[in-house]
């Protein structure tokens, strides 16, 4: 048999020209679901004006990224077993440095922007993709197969940067992964756009975005490699001398 | 003279794909959708892109049209596709059994085969079933259902479509004589009602699309029928993973990003705004799975959803035919303005636009061919980068 809870979910509120608030929905809910879930009756039987995004329901589109108790979660795969516990309350908020649509969904539209500035890869060859789990024997034809990116490009690291959070206009965290993904050697003029105030040089080593990052990217170490790479190149530039040192 | 206005209701992947394709056509283009894109059916497909050999055997139709679609997709959308092909394989006699079918209707409907051995499918991917008594290799790929729609909506945007997102329809604009002349809307960001005029009402709300034709006193043209999916922590395969044998419960695993999805189950569903999940369903994916794939019992569940095809009615389950149709509604009711979409699936979102958009331009007097077909389509970051 199901086992049961009842929780709170304190719903961030906000439609056009009114302030912000919360609401909060007394659910009775399986442990073992997602918060996604929870949110999606709350919205079918409860009130129909709440606003989310979602689509894929198991972390292969990045549409329904939230603040869970104030940490920047995918709600698809979310288990709320892990976040709360029986008679509690859960927050929930839209993803903080993104303009709010209305309730829990934000404008995408600058961060897209920049992933695509950077020439951020949808798909890549599997022999490029970090796959944490290789079949046991590579041919030499898997080199042909092709990936999608493991960026669900969902901004959770975006929200959780707390460079990003005091100006719109830096990179952020996934844009500037992508662009270390990209790599310097195959698109040098990367450089222009990335070696800037508000470029790769503004991130504060946090680690934030790696460690909320629900598809393991882990912007922070592509980061602090796309840094030895701009060295690299500014530094064969000044003095024609190769020696890039390479991701 | 000013364009045609045509509503389009819902955008899933019928709905971005007629948006793309009327507004190549001349049309002004305002879709309206209740959530953000794909939330509905679109979004949670299976994200397979078929390539006609699940449904070769018992529905040529649609499998024709499948390999067709997958060809162009191939073309026009490389950037959401992970093009690396589909495996049939057979576990026991009866799978064996369906091979001589299978491959006489995958001939008759155009769908390149491969016969492989044993041990060269285990060579191409290790994890699957090494007690395989033998595979067949076909043309099937991967899509990232929310990117696939993106692309659509992002090219149409650019072609000047409107999206109003977060917007519900409470109702439809009805004159004198019963004809539908535009919508009722509800802004869900602002709470704001307002209406829209239009020449031509499109319904393309797939399993919700009796709520729409209800609006206007009609039938429900659509039986939702909602089937499960679990995806697990590891991409175990690099190609779509079929079983060898009539369609049936659990018996397709599709590589995505790094996990594996396996689906799917069929049944009837009433209320489709919320399908809870069904604890056996879960079991049995794990069960059906893991005879294709055993290591999917060493790896753990990460997302586990419910998704509500939009089959046309007069069956059920499995023996409704996938292919699709679209109605207008003066044709069969004496209602003019509208036109429902239903049935389909997602490989064949295209060319379902492209037959909608035939019959809303004979309505208009548009006589615009369609061109879908060779219009390769903008990055999907575009939808969200271009202000609407």
């Amino acid at each position: 048999m199901t086992e049961k809870w009842n929780i709170t979910l304190r719903i961030y509120r906000q439609k056009t020209g009114e302030l912000p608030h919360f609401d909060d929905f007394a659910m009775e809910v399986d442990p073992n679901e997602y918060v996604l879930d929870a949110i999606e009756r709350v919205w079918a039987f409860h009130d129909r004006s709440l606003c989310f995004r979602h689509a894929c329901h198991h972390s292969t589109c990045g549409a329904c990224g939230m603040r869970i108790n104030g940490v920047e979660k995918l709600t698809c795969i979310t288990v709320i077993r892990d976040v709360t516990h029986n008679g509690a309350t859960l927050k929930v908020e839209p993803l903080r440095n993104f303009p709010v649509v209305s309730d829990l969904a934000v404008d995408m539209g600058v961060f897209y922007r920049k992933m695509e500035m950077v020439g951020a890869r949808a798909v890549l060859p599997v022999t490029e993709a970090e796959i944490e789990h290789p079949p046991a024997t590579w041919q030499p034809e898997d080199a042909r197969y092709i990936r999608l990116s493991d960026c669900l490009e969902c901004g959770l690291c975006i929200s959780a940067c707390p460079v990003a959070a005091t100006t719109i206009e830096y990179l952020g965290p996934a844009p500037l992964a992508a662009a270390q993904d990209v790599g310097l050697r195959r698109s040098p003029e990367l450089l222009t756009i990335i070696d800037s105030e508000d470029g790769l040089w503004r991130c504060h080593s946090a680690f934030e975005c790696t460690a909320v990052c629900p598809s393991f990217v882990d912007p922070g170490r592509r980061i602090m490699n796309l840094r030895k790479q701009a060295i690299g190149l500014k530094l064969t530039k000044l003095f024609g001398k190769p020696g890039v040192p390479q991701p | 003279m000013p364009k045609s206005h045509v509503i389009i209701i819902g955008a899933g992947f019928t709905g971005v794909a007629i948006a793309h394709d009327l507004a190549l056509r001349g049309c002004d283009i305002t879709v309206i959708e209740r959530g953000d894109i794909c939330n509905g059916t679109s979004g949670r497909t299976h994200g397979l892109l078929h390539s006609g050999g699940r449904y070769a055997v018992k529905d040529k139709e649609s499998a024709i049209e499948c390999i067709q679609e997958n060809t162009i997709l191939r073309r026009i959308v490389p950037q959401v596709i992970e093009p690396n092909g589909g495996l049939f394989i057979a576990l026991n006699e009866s799978d064996l059994s369906y091979a001589e079918q299978f491959i006489e209707s995958c001939q008759e409907c155009g769908i390149p085969l491969d016969e492989l051995t044993p041990q060269h499918a285990l060579q191409l991917e290790p994890n699957i079933n090494p007690k395989l008594l033998s595979a067949f290799v076909v043309p099937d790929g991967t899509f990232d259902p929310l990117r696939l729609a993106l692309a659509f909506a992002a090219t149409a945007k650019h072609n000047g479509a409107r999206f109003r997102t977060f917007t519900e329809v409470e109702g439809l604009q009805i004159d004198g004589q019963g004809n539908v002349i535009g919508v009722n809307i509800l802004d869900r960001t602002s709470n704001q009602r307002m209406g829209i005029r239009a020449d031509v009402v499109v319904n393309a709300t797939g399993a919700w699309a009796g709520q729409i034709t209800s609006m206007a006193s009609l039938d429900a043209p659509v039986t939702p029928t909602p089937g499960i999916m679990v995806a697990y922590d590891q991409r175990l395969v690099q190609r779509a993973v079929n079983r060898l044998n009539v369609p049936g419960d659990g018996d397709i695993v599709l590589p995505q990003r790094r996990m594996v999805v396996v689906g799917t189950t069929s049944f009837d569903a009433e209320n489709v705004d919320y399908i809870p999940v069904v604890e056996e369903q879960t079991k049995l994916m794990l069960e059906r799975g893991s005879e294709l794939i055993p290591g999917i019992r060493n790896a753990k569940p990460r997302g586990i959803y419910m998704a509500t095809r939009p089959l046309i009615s007069g069956g059920s389950g499995r023996s409704i035919a996938r292919t699709f149709k679209c109605y207008d509604h003066k044709q069969t009711h004496n209602i003019d303005g509208l036109v429902t979409i239903t049935g389909g699936k997602a490989t064949t979102l295209r060319l379902m636009a492209e037959k909608t958009a035939d019959v809303v331009c004979a309505k208009l007097g548009i006589s615009a061919p369609c061109i879908t077909q060779d219009m390769p389509l903008l990055s999907y970051r575009e939808y969200y980068a271009i202000p609407n």
